[in-house]
Parts: C-alpha cells; structure tokens; sequence
C-alpha cells in the first residue's frame, strides 16, 4: 500500500524502550512443575528508522533481532514500551500497520505443494487485489528478477532456495509495502543467489521509494546495503549510526571495517556465530 | 470507506477458499486416500447392519433395513461433520506445519475473514466429498429412501453449519495455546464427539452424564434430525424446534468461538508462540 501524504514526514519506525522477556517463571501449585529459565531478549531498546532508506540491524545469533522484527510485524507484543509504523502504533493498531508492511525472512513462507503463481495469488488477495492482471505483473515481476516464467506453476518445492527467496521478494512486491522487513534474507544462499538478492534490495529502494528494515549477519552485505546501521547485543542497542561513522568511531583503524567496528563493540565475531551454529 | 473495507474483506475471504482449492488440489493423491478411507468405513457400517442377521438376530427384514439405514445415515453424517470439525479445527496446525502461519497472521486480514473463509472452504469441500461417498453407497446397498423428506433434511443439514462451525474454531484454539499438544487434543475432542452424539446410537443408551453432555452437543440434534427426516419423513413443522435448537446453538457458539480465538491470539503473541516451530 502506498504511503499517504500524511505519512511522507513520520518515521518508518519509532522504538521507545521495547522491552521483552521469555520464559517467565509462571506460579505453580505447591511449586510442583518446570519453571522456564528467563530470556531478556530485548531490553529498553529504542530506535527511530527513516522514511525511504535502508537500515540494518546487525547482530549475533540471540542478539535480539528477530524479536524485533516480529513486534514490528504485529505477530508479538512488547512487554513494555511502545513501537510504531508509519504513527501506527503496533499493539492498539495492528491492521493499519499490517497494511504497510511486508516481510522476507530467513525461511521462505510458502505453502511448497503450491505453485509460486497460486502462493502469490494468494498473497495479493490477502492485500487487496488478485483480480485481472495480476497474472500478468507477477510474470513481469518474475522475469525481472531473472526467474524464468516455467517455474511460475511447478509447485515451490521443486525450487532451488534462491529462487524460493527471490519468490519471496517477488511476492513481498506485490503488495507494495511502504516498510519491508527483511530477516537474514541472503543466510544460506549461494554466492551468485546473493548478489542477485541484494542487487534487488538496491532496486527496491530506488525503485519504489519504500523503507527497508534488513537484519543480518553479513557484515560486508550491511556495509554495502545500508545507509544506517545499529549494532544489537543481548537485547540492547550498542551503537548506530552509517556504516562509514561506525567504522570511524569504533574499527580503531582508518582502514578498518564493520566487522573490525562490530568485534570492538561486542567481542564477538559473526563469522564464529555462524560456524557455531552450523556445528 | 465501509464498502472498501468490506470489498478488501470479500477479496481476502475468496483468496482463502481459492488457497484451500489450490491445496486440495494440490494433495489430491491424499485427499483421494482419505476419501478411500471414509468410503470404505460408511461401507463397513452398511455391512455390519447387513450381517446382523448372520449373527442370529431376526429382527425381521423390515427392521433390519431401517438398522442399516440408520447406521448408514449416522456414518455418511459423521464422515461429513468430523471432516468439517477437522479442517477447521486444524486450521492453525497446518498453517504452522506449512511454515506461513507468520504470513498469513501478519496479513491485514480480520481473523473474522479469515476463519470464515477457512470455514467456507471446508464446507464445500465436505459437502462434494459427502456427496461422493453417498451417491457410491446408493451402488453397494439397496436402500429404501420411500419415506424421506430432502427439504427437511436439507434444512437441518444448513441450520447445523453454525454450530458446526463455532465448534470447530473453539477446537482451532487448542494449537494456539499448545503448539505441541493442540494437535493431538483436538483429535481428543473429535472423539468425545463421537461418543456422546448419537452417531452409532440413540443417546438414551448413554449413562446419564455422558447423556447430558449429549443433549447439549449440536451434534445429536443434527444427527436425530437428519435420520428423522430420511427414515421417517420428518415435515419441515415438526423439525422447526430442532432447527431453533441448531440455530440458537450456531449464534452463541460462533461469536463466542471467535472472541476466544482472539483472546488466544493475544496470548500467542504475548508468549511468542505464533511462529512455524511453536
């Protein structure tokens, strides 16, 4: 859905001291039963996102940022504080947020039985068209993001994950979101899958002037992509601002890069999260 | 304004029947086992009724072919409703073993819309299944429907969509509270269903508090009604009490079905539980 005039001069995203918890421990008879360890996942995190640019939000692995995502998309609530889209406020207005956004994430959503054609056709009744003519800008939408129009009726589960993922932005597309939420997008993708996808998230911005909200653990992805980025670290924001400030105030080096900026800030490396994942 | 919501509302209530169909189609090779399965077990009843006889009871030829219609009409009846019961209940659980239950819950949709819509398409497709397994009955038995009346039973079938309904969005609740034991509780219900609805039986058999819960399953007056109206041709006069009871049951089941998913929903979300792996 486009964004109203109305809109043009808020921001993408306000955060004001989210806070969210897991595993609370629930009173029990007679104590009996097992009581879940407590997770903070995000602690007092606020955060304000432009109109119309690219922020990353990187993080390891429990850094946070899923969470972060999903109360931006209306599928959790905050324990305290308040998170807007567009003025909307995420709890107490969920359909006016819901109508903004869309989201890519790790795993492509689709019901794999059902042909890309059927899960986008689906996807666009559910945002207000599907009528004449869909058919023919979800083969223009495919063709441009170089997928060849023979796959449009196999069922997804005969695709290669690259081309579930690029469905997925295709899809994401169709709806015209004013804010896209996108969760590691490129994790798992061959090399040449990538480029591809990123070289999408560039066009989506000059293209459709919309917002993207990307979170990931590509380092050098964030570097290239993002016109701001915040660092997250169990729950908190530590840092944020454009990469090139990020490097300057925190990589110790004028040659340094994100990822010398991002181990001095929360001694971690992102590459040992993912091969500890892996294992 | 309100016709645009509303005409955003229908848009999205035809791309769930539409998905359903797609789905449906898409696992027909299943949908043909399951068929298979529910023809072959409305067969079996037929058969049992028939081999009563064999068993040296006599109850005379008569009797025995309104036993057999009345087990035969019981089972057509309950392949139709637990389908129903089942893919709406189930509604949430596949959305999860699917992976796009975050999808489709983050899509600005009213949950209205969208378990009416589930529903719908859960309606047609029992219905056409129902009627595959009935015409096939009408080839293995000889059955005497002399005395049916359709329109009545036709009416009580349509006024038992309701609660049917409003049941099976109650069941549709267990896996949002329980990602992992939801599943299996809403087979648990299916069950007790079963038992206390005079599919096989009159529920005067019943001991008494498994007769009171009885009474107050929709479930029994449709299945009563139905069998009355086929067996011994109930007029649509004399099957108004039973369509009220239908009724009254469809409209403070559904609104309160739906307001408890709701509640359900925002303790999903509190929790973090509206996510594929639960």
């Amino acid at each position: 859905m486009a964004i109203k005039a109305s809109e043009l001069n808020t921001a993408a995203v306000e955060l004001h001291g989210i806070t969210k918890r897991f595993g609370q421990p629930a009173r029990r008879p007679f104590g009996r039963g097992k009581v879940k360890k407590e997770k903070l996942a995000l602690d007092q995190v606020s955060m304000h996102v432009d109109s119309g640019r690219i922020t990353g939000i990187l993080g390891a692995n429990g850094s946070g940022k899923s969470t972060l995502i999903r109360i931006l998309a209306t599928l959790m609530t905050p324990d305290a504080g308040t998170a807007s889209v567009f003025g909307y406020d995420v709890v107490t207005q969920p359909d006016d947020v819901r109508r903004h956004i869309n989201r890519v994430s790790v795993e492509a959503s689709f019901f794999k039985e059902m042909s890309p054609w059927e899960n986008m056709l689906y996807a666009a009744r559910l945002y207000g068209s599907g009528g004449k003519g869909t058919r023919a800008r979800v083969e223009g939408m495919l063709e441009r993001l170089g997928l060849p129009l023979d796959t449009l009726d196999k069922p997804m589960k005969q695709l290669s994950r690259g081309q579930q993922q690029k469905v997925a932005i295709a899809r994401s597309f169709l709806t015209s979101p004013s804010l896209l939420l996108m969760d590691e997008p490129t994790t798992g993708l061959d090399p040449r899958s990538k480029r591809e996808v990123q070289e999408l998230v560039r066009t989506i911005r000059r293209d459709r002037a919309a917002t993207v909200l990307l979170c990931t653990h590509d380092l050098e992805e964030a570097e290239v992509l993002c016109d701001h980025v915040l660092v997250l670290d169990q729950g908190r924001v530590l840092a944020e601002g454009t990469p090139a400030e990020l490097i300057r105030a925190h990589a110790g080096d004028v040659d340094g890069s994100l990822e010398d900026a991002f181990m001095k800030l929360t001694g971690k490396r992102l590459e040992e999260d993912e091969e500890a994942k892996d294992e | 304004m309100i016709g645009n919501s509303l005409r955003w509302e229908l848009n999205a209530f035809v791309g769930f029947i539409e998905r359903q169909k797609n789905l449906y189609r898409r696992y027909w090779l299943w949908e043909a086992v399951w068929l298979l399965y529910n023809l072959v077990s409305v067969l079996s009843i037929g058969y049992l009724a028939a081999g009563l006889s064999t068993l040296g009871l006599e109850p005379g030829q008569a009797s025995l072919h309104q036993t057999q219609l009345y087990l035969l009409v019981g089972a057509l009846l309950w392949t139709y409703l637990s389908l129903v019961f089942f893919e709406i209940a189930f509604a949430i659980t596949w959305e999860r073993w699917e992976g796009t239950i975050e999808y489709t819950f983050m899509a600005p949709v009213k949950r209205l819309t969208h378990l009416l819509g589930m529903s719908a398409a859960s309606l047609i497709y029992g219905i056409a299944r129902t009627a595959a397994i009935g015409i096939a009955l009408v080839f293995f038995f000889n059955l005497d429907l002399s005395h049916a009346n359709w329109l009545t039973a036709l009416a009580i079938f349509a006024a038992a969509t309701l609660p049917l309904l409003g049941l099976g969005i109650f069941t549709s609740i267990l896996p949002l509270l329980s990602p992992e034991k939801g599943e299996q509780m809403a087979f648990a219900v299916q069950g007790v269903l079963l038992l206390i609805s005079g599919v096989y039986y009159p529920i005067s058999v019943l001991p008494a508090p498994l007769h009171v819960v009885g009474i107050l399953s929709p479930l029994t007056y449709t299945l009563s009604g139905v069998r009355e109206s086929l067996l011994h041709g109930l007029s649509l006069a004399g099957a108004l009490p039973t369509i009220g009871i239908l009724l009254l049951m469809g409209v403070i089941l559904v609104p309160a079905s739906v307001w408890c998913f709701n509640r359900a929903e925002v303790r999903a979300k509190r929790l973090g539980l509206l996510k594929r792996s639960g």
